[in-house]
């Protein structure tokens, strides 16, 4: 994966195959302290303490179109190059609160990328699943969370073409604001 | 922009949506894109934003999904277009660059776009 983005998007999909309806994604760049963390925690199925532990690898997967599931392992492995590592805590019933830190400075860590995408793609799933999303820089800080939306628009869906701009743009803005 | 006032045009557009009677939850035309880590890492997110792009452009109401990995990795990124009374057609290996063909094909002049495509629903069964 070229971007961070992208296995952001990976794990947000594992959270809606999980059942989830609602997902809070963080991304918290700290400058100072040379980190960058990224958490994606969900309400979804969850998983009991060995699966847990055997997600990391390759072969394990609940899947049944295909024998190996690559998503974690694959962002396990870009966290890991770069002075970081990725945990996995989830209870059965409750959820799973995925983290993935990095060393912000590393020559290997890939861009954030595309932030605002992923998360408007997610939030077209049919599976009406909400995402809180705060992405901080410092002391910089932006957040937001699709229920708010959502309660206003009542039957009104995000895939309307209007809607669905309204999300991308208030998403870009909001990203841009704390690039300044 | 502020939140508050994000929140306050979001108002607006649902008042003017309800208004114009232009609620259509069923468009009748679903475009589903592989998102598993096979069609991620293929390139299926560019693809559905030159989908989601292709349709804004033309005016066309169709959603757009996203679904998990289906077995099929090697044809990477996979678009399922399902259009109401109308066989599920999928296809496979879909570059940024093909879309706006196929939404001219298939969508706009309701041919498939045969070298494309990897299975049928009730045919090649998937
Ligand atoms: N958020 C989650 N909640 C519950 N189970 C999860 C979650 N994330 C992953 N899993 C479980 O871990 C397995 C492995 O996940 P991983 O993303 O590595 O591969 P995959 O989703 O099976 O396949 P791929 O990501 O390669 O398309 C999944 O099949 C699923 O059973
Ligand atoms: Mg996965």
């Amino acid at each position: 994966m070229l971007e961070l983005s992208l296995h952001v998007l990976d794990v947000l999909q594992n959270s809606v195959e999980a059942g989830a309806t609602r997902v809070k994604l963080e991304v918290n760049e700290d400058l100072a302290g040379d980190r960058l963390e990224i958490t994606v925690e969900d309400n979804g199925r969850g998983m009991d303490p060995e699966m847990t532990a055997r997600v990391f690898d390759p072969f394990v997967t609940t899947r049944k179109t295909r024998h190996i599931g690559l998503g974690i392992p694959l962002f396990a492995e870009a966290a890991r190059g770069c002075n970081g590592d990725l945990k996995i805590e989830s209870t059965p019933g409750v959820g799973t609160r995925l983290t993935a830190g990095f060393q912000h400075s590393h020559l290997d860590r890939m861009p954030l990328g595309d932030m605002p995408s992923v998360i408007l793609m997610t939030l077209l799933s049919p599976r009406n699943v909400d995402i809180e999303y705060v992405h901080r820089i410092d002391r910089q800080e932006f957040a937001f969370d699709s229920a708010e939306a959502r309660e206003v628009l009542g039957e009104v869906p995000f895939s309307q073409p209007e809607v669905r701009a309204w999300l991308e743009s208030t998403l870009r803005e909001g990203e841009a604001e704390i690039k300044k | 922009m502020s939140k508050l006032k994000s929140i306050e045009e979001l108002k607006k557009l649902r008042e003017n949506l309800q208004k114009g009677m232009q609620i259509r939850t069923q468009t009748g035309t679903r475009i589903i894109v592989g998102m598993g880590t096979c069609g991620i890492a293929a390139g299926a997110r560019e693809v559905m934003s030159a989908i989601l792009q292709e349709l804004d452009q033309r005016k066309i109401e169709a959603n757009v999904e996203t679904t998990s990995c289906i077995g099929m990795c090697a044809r990477e990124p996979l678009v399922d277009i399902e259009q109401a009374g109308l066989n599920r057609v999928t296809y496979g290996n879909i570059k940024p660059e093909f879309v706006p063909r196929l939404i001219e094909e298939h969508i706009v002049k309701g041919q498939v776009v045969p070298e494309w495509v990897v299975a049928r629903m009730g045919s090649a069964g998937i």
